[in-house]
């Protein structure tokens, strides 16, 4: 069973993906589908033996590598949070690979997509099952891989290949400091195996390296690796141009799944992080931010998909500054709920998409709720899920997320709670927004595309409708387990929180006013969007107009790519052009080439050293950089 | 008299030459010729292979000492033996080397077409060369066999190569040849002043600092070379570019080994203090080269040289691996090594696909590939994969295993060295975009072929090394462990000792 969980996904990718062209579209597709549906049989299964039974266990594989004391295998780990993990991965995978039969039913390659998606699905498993870092790591770079391969799927598509590239890159910027938090962990612990790092956590906590708490570095690195998988404000910019991977791709790596690895990784690492307060305090800090960030962009974009990309990376935020103030038990719980609703969204996007015949904007969508009822209510109960009204299922996350940062009593709570509130109040503005432009008023497609309008058929219809339960039901039902009374025994110390705190008491404790305002700000948001743009469309141009500035920030995305390509991808390509050109082919090779010729004419060398070029400096630069740091470290 | 009970290594060694002589003894029409010159370089090749498998099987990875020792007495008066073995260090590169030589073999059936008799003995001597080199035991011996791999690869590159060939063939010669004159004097004084050039016991014999740092020096400027490191790289770009797909295979993933090897095999052991006094110097050369080649190899618009700057850039992590001087980075280094000659070798063979089939390794000529090559798409994914050191492929464990090694030095050069994930990513991939995805936009590339039968064999047995490396490096990491732990132990106690004789705590 907890072997099945993993590798059932597997053997799909492998079938579909090498075999595919050989038993046909349909029988790969299917086969894929079976087996997840078997991971998902398995991984419920052990969700419900491991966690609400309460039997943790680790299933060794084999060794992995041996070298000198650095000791570690390929296992697979079950606890609380790998089970609620693996239990919500193979049943929204499931569901989005049946999802995917309908979906990409009119694609040329349907075995390559599904071979692609199981193939995630495995590396997601592998991530989460993970009983050391570096398997983890595996997973990370693994899940980074099939994110590249699936949001590259189009391949003709130029957007399509620098979206993919953009996404592998980015999030390889998150990774190197994974991998040098690893490289930390192990020279700190002296091992990366998650249960001599846990054992040992107290101990290191007064351990410097380099003059610096090492914990807390341990906590800063990992916490880097995490913003880039998670999409956090500055390793963001990959996210939203994910989107140009087809959509069941979205609603399964991008918004229920991988994104959510780096929340895992704080959750799991949260013995470490516990003993790392300042690190904590940057995870609220930057976690608040990009909830609030990420919100404001919603708010004005056009695209249907990025709306709920940005939406995705407001409230990976949440679960950001939740783990920051040392709730990881409510980051757990919004990510398990945010999984459902934020699916749901997503394939009710692709519903719209697709009765659209392939529109994204939504300006150019409107009054078709009629056409595509089913699609219009589960897209409802999304919107209303994600805005936290009572008895959704994102209402009881949230709300314990809002508790905990005023419940921490600390300034960067506070500063959490702030940021939290309002995006709660863009969240459930930018929600209704999308749902008004798209559902109601005039269409404003042009009539070919009205007369196809069409609901999906079942096989859509049928994951849609199983999500919109979990996105009412996981809230109330899980409550209770994940953050409620029977949160001790549920968690059965995967999670580990320090006693001085009592964060999962002082939770209880809160003041009473915070649900409250909760709800008057998510109310508030919906109607302010139903009043702009169901009874007043005129004046969300208005306002646009009267703040141009302000406008183009925020449909710019606040010039995050602009500013990236001037300060790292040009520079690159000059340095790249010019190492190449001016230090190989001229310095270096000209060396030996011309000495001679620079022996005839030194004078002319001594006026070629003040060209002016910059490219020979920086030469000059390196090579004076080596002679001096090498100097510097013989000294030391 | 050895665990094979005859004398393996130097069947080994000497097998393929007398596949080359028998080769060599063929006469008759030029087809005829041709087709039997190919058969039998296979077949020596395949035999030598089987034949080396033994040392996969046989070779005891408990023991850190040389095994399947052959000693002869050659020069006596000199101190000068034949002495062949393989310790945990060589006998994987032997491995290699003997792995390596069928795949290229296969890989010039068809592309190689003028003189194949004489392409085929310079293949198979140059195995003997490559294979001598891993098993020698004697300084000497040593020499000639590494030096004696620069004639068969200059003559592969500069008959067999592309349009510059000449120029290629002798940069690349001369580059190396210079370094090696300095080797030469510096094996000169160290017979001089030990009265041997057997490895082992020179091992044994302390050299006073003073001399160690120019015997190091020495011993740098010819391994430096072959390594290639920055700033002495820029005569492999060009050998690549212009050698025949398997002369880039083989010089990818066997030749760039010798320098690294050299650095392990004697610049550490036999000149420990001047090593330790020389690594920062080391670390920022190697740092240099991740990042300096890795934003050229970002520029390129040749395939073959986009690939070439790449494996200065790997080579870069083994020379930082080589000398952390931990076990991490020492083992990071040699399975880098071996990973980098599978990958880059089997990278350079998907070159070699499309070049077969268009003849240009213009980047911009090609464009949409996965469409009509599928097979070979994921194929090249693979190993375009395996180059970026994705967990799982081959490349990751010794990335991983240097950066580690490398933070117990300075976590600055951890640093360094780990830009290179993120340089190595974008260059791949940029590669990668633009040979197989987008449009189709030339129509000749519409009627390829996708891979022959042929070359699904040649890549077979490397795109399981890949995987196999990636998920149990444990099996090649077996072989290293003992040796290595030796060698780190030997070299701390070496330092320490110098710094207590210099009265330093």
């Amino acid at each position: 069973m907890f072997v099945g969980a993993v590798f059932f996904p597997l053997l799909g990718a492998t079938i579909s993906g090498f075999f595919g062209r050989w038993i046909g579209d349909r029988a790969a597709m299917w086969s894929t589908v079976i087996c997840m549906v078997l991971a998902a049989v398995c991984g419920v299964s052990a969700f419900f033996q491991v966690a609400m039974g309460g039997q943790p266990t680790t299933e060794m594989l084999f060794t992995w590598m041996d070298v000198g004391d650095l000791e570690f295998a390929w296992s697979l780990r079950y606890d609380t949070l790998s089970a609620v993990m693996v239990g919500m991965v193979t049943f929204i995978s499931t569901l989005i690979h049946l999802y995917s039969v309908g979906y990409m039913s009119h694609d040329e390659t349907p075995s390559r997509f599904f071979a692609y998606l199981s193939l995630f699905t495995f590396m997601m498993l592998m991530l989460v099952t993970a009983d050391n870092l570096v398997q983890l790591f595996f997973g990370w770079e693994g899940v980074g891989l099939a994110s590249y391969l699936l949001i590259g799927y189009w391949y003709e598509k130029e957007s399509a290949n620098a979206a993919a590239m953009k996404a592998f890159i980015v999030n390889r910027v998150g990774d190197l400091f994974f991998m040098l938090g690893m490289a930390l962990t192990f020279w700190t612990f002296g091992s990366l195996e998650f249960d001599a790092i846990f054992a040992a956590a107290a101990d290191r906590a007064g351990d410097t390296f380099l003059g610096l708490p090492s914990l807390e570095l341990i906590g800063m690195l990992m916490f880097l690796g995490a913003c880039g998988k998670s999409a956090q404000i500055g390793l963001h910019t990959w996210l939203p141009d994910a989107m140009e991977g087809p959509t069941p791709v979205s609603a399964l790596i991008h918004a229920a799944t991988m994104v959510t690895a780096g929340v895992f990784l704080m959750c799991r690492m949260s013995p470490v992080m516990e003993y790392a307060p300042f690190a904590l305090s940057v995870v609220t800090v930057v976690g608040a931010t990009t909830a609030i960030f990420a919100a404001t962009i919603g708010c004005v974009q056009n695209d249907i998909k990025r709306i709920i990309a940005y939406s995705t990376c407001s409230q990976l935020g949440y679960m950001f500054f939740a783990a920051g103030v040392g709730l990881y038990q409510a980051a757990m719980f919004h990510l398990f709920t945010h999984a459902f609703f934020k699916a749901l969204l997503f394939l009710g996007a692709g519903s719209v998409i697709h009765a659209m015949s392939d529109e994204q904007d939504i300006r150019r969508m409107g009054g078709i709720w009629r056409k595509i009822p089913v699609t219009y209510v589960v897209m409802w109960i999304g919107s209303l899920a994600l805005a936290g009204i009572p008895i959704f299922a994102g209402y009881y996350s949230k709300d314990a997320i809002l508790e905990g940062a005023i419940a921490a009593q600390s300034g960067v709570g506070a500063y959490a709670f702030a940021c939290g509130i309002l995006a709660a109040f863009l969240t459930a503005f930018y929600s209704w927004r999308l749902i008004i432009l798209t559902f109601h008023g005039k269409p404003r497609a042009d009539a070919g595309t009205m007369a196809h309008v069409h609901e999906s058929p079942a096989v859509m219809l049928i994951p849609l409708l199983l999500l919109s339960v979990g996105a009412v039901a996981t809230g109330f039902t899980f409550a209770p387990y994940f953050i409620g009374d029977l949160q001790e025994q549920f968690w059965n110390g995967a999670i580990f929180n320090l006693p001085a705190k009592h964060m999962m008491e002082a939770l209880h404790h809160a003041p009473h006013w915070v649900p409250t305002v909760a709800k008057i700000t998510a109310v508030s948001g919906i109607a302010l969007a139903v009043l702009l743009y169901g009874f007043l469309p005129w004046v969300p141009a208005r306002i646009a107009a009267a703040v141009p500035g302000l406008y183009r920030f925020l449909l710019n995305k606040w010039y995050f790519d602009e500013l990236y390509d001037r300060v790292f991808v040009q520079p690159a390509r000059h340095l790249a052009v010019r190492f190449w050109q001016v230090g190989d082919v001229r310095i270096i090779d000209g060396m030996p080439n011309g000495a001679a010729a620079v022996a005839a004419g030194a004078a002319r060398g001594a006026v070629r050293l003040q060209t002016g070029r910059v490219a020979n400096y920086a030469f000059a630069m390196i090579i004076g950089l080596v002679l001096f740091i090498t100097i510097f470290l013989l000294g030391a | 008299m050895n665990a094979a009970g005859f004398p393996l290594l130097s069947l080994l060694t000497f097998l393929p030459l007398a596949g080359a002589l028998i080769i060599m003894s063929v006469r008759g029409e030029e087809a005829v010729v041709a087709s039997n010159a190919r058969w039998t370089a296979l077949w020596t090749s395949l035999i030598t292979f089987a034949l080396s498998l033994i040392l996969w099987f046989r070779f005891d990875k408990s023991s850190p000492d040389f095994q399947f020792v052959e000693q002869l007495s050659w020069l006596p008066e000199f101190g000068v033996n034949y002495m062949m073995g393989v310790d945990g260090i060589s006998v994987l590169f032997v491995l290699l080397s003997t792995g390596l030589t069928p795949l290229c073999i296969l890989a010039s059936w068809e592309s190689v077409e003028n003189r194949v008799r004489e392409y085929m003995v310079a293949f198979l001597v140059l195995e003997t060369m490559m294979v001598g080199m891993f098993c020698a035991m004697d300084f000497i011996l040593f020499y000639v066999f590494f030096e004696g791999v620069l004639i068969p690869m200059f003559l592969i590159i500069g008959i067999w190569g592309g349009a510059r060939r000449v120029y290629a063939a002798y940069k690349f010669f001369l580059y190396t040849l210079l370094g090696s004159v300095l080797m030469l004097l510096a094996i000169i004084v160290l017979w001089f002043s030990a009265g041997t050039t057997a490895i082992p016991e020179l091992a044994e014999f302390e050299i006073p600092f003073s001399i160690q740092v120019w015997l190091f020096l020495a011993f740098f400027a010819s391994f430096a070379v072959k390594v290639p490191m920055w700033p002495v790289h820029t005569w492999l770009p060009d050998a690549h570019v212009e050698a025949p797909t398997a002369g880039s295979v083989i010089l990818a993933g066997v030749l760039l080994k010798m320098g690294a090897y050299g650095f392990l095999r004697f610049s550490l052991p036999l000149l420990p203090e001047a090593s330790a006094f020389f690594a920062p110097f080391i670390y920022v050369l190697s740092v240099v080269a991740v990042v300096y080649t890795s934003l050229v190899a970002l520029a390129q618009q040749d395939m073959k040289k986009l690939i070439a700057y790449s494996s200065v850039a790997h080579m870069g992590i083994v020379t930082l691996g080589i000398f952390t001087f931990n076990q991490q980075g020492i083992e990071g280094a040699l399975f880098t090594m071996l990973a980098h000659g599978v990958v880059s070798g089997a990278l350079f063979l998907c070159v070699g696909v499309l070049y077969d089939r268009v003849h240009s390794r213009e980047i911009a000529r090609y464009g949409g590939l996965a469409k009509i090559m599928p097979a070979y798409a994921l194929v090249f994914m693979l190993f375009t994969m395996g180059s970026v050191a994705l967990p799982g492929t081959a490349g990751f464990p010794g990335e991983f295993l240097v950066i580690v090694g490398a933070w117990a030095v300075s976590p600055w050069v951890a640093l360094g060295a780990a830009l290179g994930m993120i340089l190595g990513a974008a260059y791949m991939l940029y590669l990668y975009r633009r040979v197989s995805f987008g449009r189709i936009i030339r129509d000749d590339l519409r009627s390829l072929l996708d891979l022959s039968p042929r070359e699904y064999a040649t890549f077979a047995p490397l795109i399981a090394l890949t995987l196999w490396m990636g998920i149990y490096p444990q099996s090649f990491l077996s072989f290293f462990s003992v040796t290595v732990s030796q060698l780190v132990e030997q070299h701390q106690a070496a330092v320490q000792a110098a710094s207590r004789l210099a009265g330093l705590p």
